[in-house]
C-alpha cells in the first residue's frame, strides 16, 4: 500500500462524504398512517358488486365470474326476482346469495372480465385485511354489495 | 461585593450544569436523527413535534424500568458505578470557558465557573477519573462480557491519554499556560491553534473519540461481541446513567477541542465589531455575548462530527486499536512536540535577533 493508502485519512474523508450526502438527501420513509403509498390505477383489490343508477343490483346470478375464476373462490345462488322487488334487482334472475372467498381469491381479476352486467369489480383503493378466523374471510353479499348512495330519499 | 460574585458564580454553575444535562438530553435525539438521515430514514418523529419530546419518552420509559441488581453481584460498587461515571463526567465543565468578561453596572462577571490556573490539568485528571465508573461497573456485575468490557475500557482510555497528553503539550508549550482562560484569550481573533497545531489536533480528535468510547473506538461497549460490555448487566437509569455519561463526556470533549484548537469564544473580527461601538462597555458585552454563541457552535459542530463519524467508520478490531495508539499516535504526538520545539526556536531567532 501506498503512504496515504495506509495513512487512511483520504479513505475516510472519502466515507464522510458519502455519508454526509446521504444526510441531505431526499428520505425514502413514507409516514404510514398519515401518508399511504399511492397504487396503481389498475390495482385490483377488494370485490364490489355493483349497483345501477337506481340503486338495483345489476348482478343476474349468470355464474359466468364464477366460471372465469381460476382459484374456484366464487359461489352463487340464483333466485327469481318477485313482483315488487323491481326497484331491487335490476334483472328478473339475481343473486340470492353470493359469496367470494378472500383465502382463495388471487386476485387476477378475470371475473370482472367475465361478467357481462358490469356488475363485479375489483376496487382500487380497498385491500381485504387480516382477520383471526377463517370463516370471516368468506365475504357474503353484506359486505361485497355497494352500499346504497340515496340517503336523502329516506 | 464578594456575596454577589458568589451569589453569581453558584447560578452559574447551576446553568452550565443544567446546560450540559440539557445537551446530553438532546444529544440524543440527535444521534438517533443523523444516524436516521444518514442511512436515509426519517428517525424519531412521533413524540411531539418532529418528534422533539423523544428524549423524554425515553427517560420515562428507563425510570419505570425494573431496576435489575444480579445475585452474585457486588451491590455497593454495581450501584457506585454509574453513579462515578455520571457525577465524573457532570465535573469537568467546570473549568471550561464559554466565554469572555461581561461588565454589569460595576461588577464584571467571568463566564468561566472557576478559573483554575491549572485549567487543563484538572480536566485530565477527572476525565481519566471516568474510567473508574466503567471499571467498578463491568467488575460489580459478576459477568465475564462485563469485566472483559471494563478491561477494554480501562487498556484503551489510558493508552490513548498518553498520546492524548502529548499532542496537548504542543499546544501548552505555544501558550505557556495551563489556565483554559489564558489559552483562550492567546487565540483572540483569528489566531487559533488550529493553524500551528493541525498534526497535534488530529492526534487529539482520534484520541477524544477513543477517551468517550465512540465509534470507531467504542469497543468497551461493543454489542456484536461482548453484548454490551460493562453495561450488560444494567438496566433502568442505573443504564440511563452510563449512557447519558457518554454524552456529557462528548460535550466536554467538544468544549475542550474548541477552546484548545478553535479558538474558543473568539471569532474573527472580533475586534472591529468591539471597536464599532462608541460605548466600550456595550461594545464588550455584545462581542462577549456573541462569543458565547460562537462557543456553542463550535461545540455543537463537534458533536455532530461525532456523530458523524460514528455512522460511517466500522469498529476497530482490538490489536488494531492498541497499534494505532501505541505504535503510531504517541511517536506521532512526540514528534509533533518536536516540530512544534523547533518551530518555537526559529520563531524566537528570527524574531528576537
Amino acid at each position: 500500500m501506498t503512504l496515504s493508502e495506509r495513512m487512511y485519512l483520504p479513505a475516510i474523508a472519502q466515507g464522510l462524504g458519502i455519508t454526509l450526502k446521504h444526510f441531505f438527501k431526499k428520505k425514502a420513509t413514507i409516514n404510514y398512517p398519515e401518508e399511504t403509498r399511492s397504487r396503481s390505477e389498475i390495482w385490483r383489490g377488494l370485490h364490489v358488486l355493483k349497483r345501477d343508477e337506481n340503486g338495483a343490483e345489476r348482478c343476474t346470478a349468470c355464474g359466468l365470474c364464477a366460471v372465469a375464476c381460476p382459484a374456484e373462490a366464487i359461489t352463487m345462488t340464483a333466485g327469481e326476482r318477485k313482483k315488487g322487488e323491481e326497484h331491487l334487482y335490476r334483472e328478473e334472475k339475481y343473486a340470492v346469495t353470493y359469496e367470494v372467498n378472500m383465502l382463495r381469491c388471487i386476485f387476477c381479476g378475470l371475473c370482472e372480465e367475465a361478467c357481462p352486467k358490469a356488475a363485479i369489480f375489483l376496487q382500487d383503493d380497498k385491500l381485504a385485511p387480516a382477520r383471526y378466523e377463517r370463516d370471516e374471510f368468506i365475504y357474503g353479499k353484506d359486505r361485497l354489495v355497494e352500499p346504497l348512495k340515496t340517503t336523502e330519499t329516506k | 461585593m464578594d456575596s454577589v460574585v458568589l451569589i453569581y458564580k453558584g447560578i452559574y454553575i447551576l446553568a452550565i450544569f443544567g446546560i450540559s444535562l440539557l445537551i446530553a438530553t438532546y444529544s440524543t435525539y440527535f444521534e438517533r436523527k443523523i444516524a436516521a438521515f444518514i442511512q436515509d430514514r426519517v428517525g424519531p418523529n412521533r413524540a411531539g413535534p418532529m418528534g422533539l419530546l423523544q428524549p423524554l419518552a425515553d427517560a420515562g420509559k428507563l425510570f419505570f424500568k425494573e431496576e435489575f441488581i444480579p445475585a452474585n453481584a457486588n451491590k455497593t460498587l454495581f450501584i457506585l458505578g454509574p453513579g462515578i461515571a455520571m457525577l465524573v463526567a457532570a465535573m469537568t465543565s467546570a473549568v471550561i470557558p464559554f466565554g469572555d468578561t461581561l461588565i454589569l453596572g460595576e461588577t464584571s462577571f467571568d463566564l468561566i465557573a472557576i478559573d483554575v490556573n491549572i485549567g487543563i490539568l484538572y480536566i485530565f485528571a477527572v476525565v481519566s477519573l471516568g474510567v473508574y465508573g466503567l471499571m467498578i461497573g463491568g467488575w460489580a456485575s459478576n459477568n465475564k462480557f462485563s469485566l472483559l468490557g471494563a478491561i477494554r475500557a480501562a487498556s484503551q482510555n489510558i493508552s490513548y491519554e498518553l498520546a492524548m497528553g502529548l499532542s496537548l503539550i504542543a499546544v501548552l508549550m505555544l501558550s505557556g499556560s495551563l489556565s483554559l482562560k489564558v489559552i483562550a484569550e492567546q487565540q483572540a481573533g483569528f489566531n487559533w491553534n488550529i493553524w500551528y497545531q493541525p498534526l497535534g489536533f488530529l492526534i487529539f480528535l482520534i484520541c477524544a473519540f477513543a477517551e468517550t468510547n465512540r465509534t470507531p473506538f467504542d469497543l468497551p461497549e461493543s454489542e456484536a461481541e461482548l453484548i454490551g460490555g460493562y453495561h450488560t448487566e444494567y438496566s433502568s437509569m442505573k443504564l440511563g446513567m452510563y449512557l447519558f455519561a457518554e454524552y456529557i463526556n462528548i460535550f466536554v470533549v467538544s468544549a475542550v477541542m474548541a477552546t484548545l484548537y478553535f479558538g474558543a469564544y473568539n471569532f474573527p473580527f472580533m475586534e472591529n465589531l468591539r471597536n464599532a461601538f462608541d460605548d466600550p462597555v456595550l461594545g464588550n458585552n455584545v462581542v462577549t455575548i456573541l462569543g458565547v454563541g460562537v462557543m456553542f457552535a463550535k461545540i455543537f459542530a463537534f458533536i455532530f462530527f461525532f456523530m458523524w463519524v460514528r455512522w460511517t467508520l466500522p469498529r476497530f478490531r482490538y490489536d488494531q486499536l492498541m497499534k494505532l495508539g501505541w505504535n503510531i499516535l504517541i511517536p506521532l504526538a512526540i514528534l509533533n512536540i518536536l516540530l512544534t520545539g523547533g518551530g518555537i526556536l526559529l520563531y524566537d531567532y528570527f524574531t528576537q535577533g
